[in-house]
């Protein structure tokens, strides 16, 4: 062990991510508990009950509640904070919306699971990838240490000026949530150094009233969503910067919009996001050994959908496969979507086949990413099938 | 890398267990993981917790399907659970019973110990939770974790007299089968 280690400690994720939190000095925080969830607003709410965080910890009804004071908090210029999964970022979707658009920077963890019916409380990213399209930023963690630093660097990023949009810092419920595992809990000063007190410009305040979200009319709407859109576009720039300020403060940096393994050379590259990265990384391991040349493409930053980044990583793959824990119903998956999307247009002409793995907590292993990786390579001469859900048990169905 | 697989029922402590292996063999200046089977939590239903002790950063996620050790906390187990399933032939399984070891019939080449973790339990701790003394045990027929590294992990999480009695709950299981 490198000294490096020193300062780590064995926490379980839960923890490790509210003591990030604690760091971040919400004036605000609301949340309603909900498996996976759970272990982190629990430990926030002793944190605020033993004194040892000065913040407002509002009990509500529901997520519809929790993230709906937030917004009042956050207008009126309190860093607001809250953490939801599953069926409790569902219920929130409306307010999603309304966040984004309000253009307040709440920051939220989402413990990614699936979505009912039918009941399943574990993991996969149905939850986030379903709520792409409501304006907020989502950044995917590959561990509990990626999940602590994603949650400061998501108030630097969701308070500058420029950009004033809402933050999801996505972590695999269960896989990282209640894992115990070596972190290095942040350190209070530096983390008030990184991100000093929230000082927006324009705030709720009865001695210069202003309107947040107010009526627009056609005149004024595609304005306002246009604006949105271009705070996305500044965040490809700004996530990047943040992340190599962080490593400036902390020493610690893997990629800002995306981050690559073994990338440079690679025949067939695998894109994902999340904590099965980690076992493509091992799987990668053992296939290079062997003299395969495989990569991975780890995808930090979903909202934005980094088009250049990622046409520039991928243009040297022969054969790129796609893993991701979600399905678009009726069309196929969020990220192999977006994926060909952004190609089409390029000159990259690389087969995609997209991967639907690893549902409702279904286990991932180094088997799985061999088998994908065998039939990325084969169809590099003719796609067979370019969408498929992996190790579909037809003797169920 | 050594991959360790708990079995056990809801409120016996399993997912503890492994959270203090993983504590103990960081304190050992290993790197660790630990994690539960993510099941929907019921006392007395069958649950599994996972550990990994490894020289260099762990980052695979996936469960542990061939273990190098298995600790049974509980030998009812063995009636509805493949308890070794996937166990490597050069692994040890480590079950709480109080019955002999042939009686058991379990498939597999690895070495079985048992120990009556259950009487321990009951001597020092006066109540019928295993998970520590389970961890004496798995500590002293394995070798992985330093005692004094799984002791430190324990009176981090067990305070005052409490953490005393599982002290000598470890020492104890810890010296049967070393």
């Amino acid at each position: 062990m490198s000294e490096k280690t020193t300062n780590m400690k064995v926490v379980e994720g839960s923890y490790a991510v509210a003591h990030a939190v604690m760091c971040c000095r919400p004036d605000v925080i609301s949340a309603y508990p909900i498996t996976p969830q759970t272990h982190i607003v629990e430990n926030l709410s002793q944190m605020v009950a033993d004194g040892d965080l000065d913040s407002e910890f509002l009990t509500v009804d529901s997520e519809f509640s929790a993230l709906s004071v937030l917004i009042g908090a956050s207008a009126c210029g309190a860093r607001s904070y809250s953490s939801t999964t599953s069926q409790g970022l569902a219920l929130m979707y409306e307010v999603l919306y309304n966040v984004s658009g309000m253009r307040v920077p709440i920051v939220m963890n989402v413990a990614n699971r699936a979505v009912g019916a039918p009941l399943n409380i574990w993991n996969d990213q149905q939850d986030a990838i379903g709520a792409r399209d409501v304006g907020w930023i989502q950044i995917y963690a590959e561990d509990v240490q990626e999940a602590v630093d994603a949650t400061l660097q998501a108030y630097k990023i969701a308070e500058d000026s420029g950009i004033r949009t809402p933050v999801m810092v996505c972590m695999d419920g269960f896989v990282l949530t209640h894992v115990y595992e070596p972190v290095h809990l942040l350190d209070k000063e530096l983390a008030r150094e990184f991100l000093p007190d929230y000082k927006p410009a324009n705030i709720l305040d009865p001695a210069h009233p202003m309107t947040f979200g107010a009526f627009a009319d056609p005149s004024t709407f595609t304005e306002f969503r246009y604006q949105q859109f271009e705070a996305h576009q500044k965040a490809l720039v700004k996530i990047e910067d943040v992340a190599r300020e962080f490593e400036e403060t902390f020493g610690r940096y893997y990629g800002g919009l995306l981050d690559g393994y073994f990338l440079d050379d690679a025949e067939t590259v695998i894109v994902t996001l999340g904590s099965v990265v980690g076992t493509i990384k091992d799987a990668i391991d053992d296939m290079r050994s062997v003299g395969k040349k495989v990569g991975l493409l780890k995808l930090r930053s979903y909202r934005p959908f980094p088009v250049q980044a990622l046409r520039k990583a991928l243009k040297n793959a022969n054969c790129i496969a796609v893993i991701e824990k979600d399905v678009a119903i009726g069309g196929e998956a969020g990220l192999v979507t977006d994926l060909k999307s952004a190609f089409y247009n390029s000159s990259i002409r690389t087969p995609i086949i997209g991967f639907v793995a690893g549902l409702g907590g279904r286990d991932i292993t180094i088997k799985d990413i061999r088998k994908i990786v065998a039939k990325a390579e084969a169809s590099r001469g003719r796609i067979e099938s370019e969408f498929e859900f992996l190790d579909l048990r037809t003797e169920i169905l | 890398m050594k991959e360790i697989r708990l079995h056990g029922r809801g409120g016996q402590g399993s997912v503890t267990a492994a959270e203090i292996i993983a504590v103990a063999a960081f304190e050992d200046k290993r790197f660790s993981q630990a994690f539960p089977a993510f099941g929907v939590e019921r006392r007395g239903a069958p649950v599994m917790a996972f550990a990994r002790i490894a020289d260099k950063p762990i980052r695979i996620r996936s469960q542990i399907y061939e273990p190098d050790y298995v600790i049974v906390q509980d030998v009812t187990l063995l009636d509805v659970v493949d308890v070794a399933g996937g166990l490597k032939p050069t692994g040890k399984i480590i079950i709480n019973t109080d019955r002999p070891k042939e009686s058991l019939k379990l498939k597999t080449e690895a070495e079985v110990i048992t120990i009556d973790a259950t009487k321990i339990a009951m001597e020092i701790l006066k109540r019928p939770i295993v998970n520590t003394t389970m961890l004496g045990a798995f500590c002293g027929a394995s070798k992985e974790v330093g005692l004094e590294s799984l002791n430190k992990a324990i009176s981090e999480r067990f305070k005052g007299e409490l953490g005393n009695k599982n002290l000598l709950a470890i020492k104890t299981a810890y010296e049967m089968v070393s």
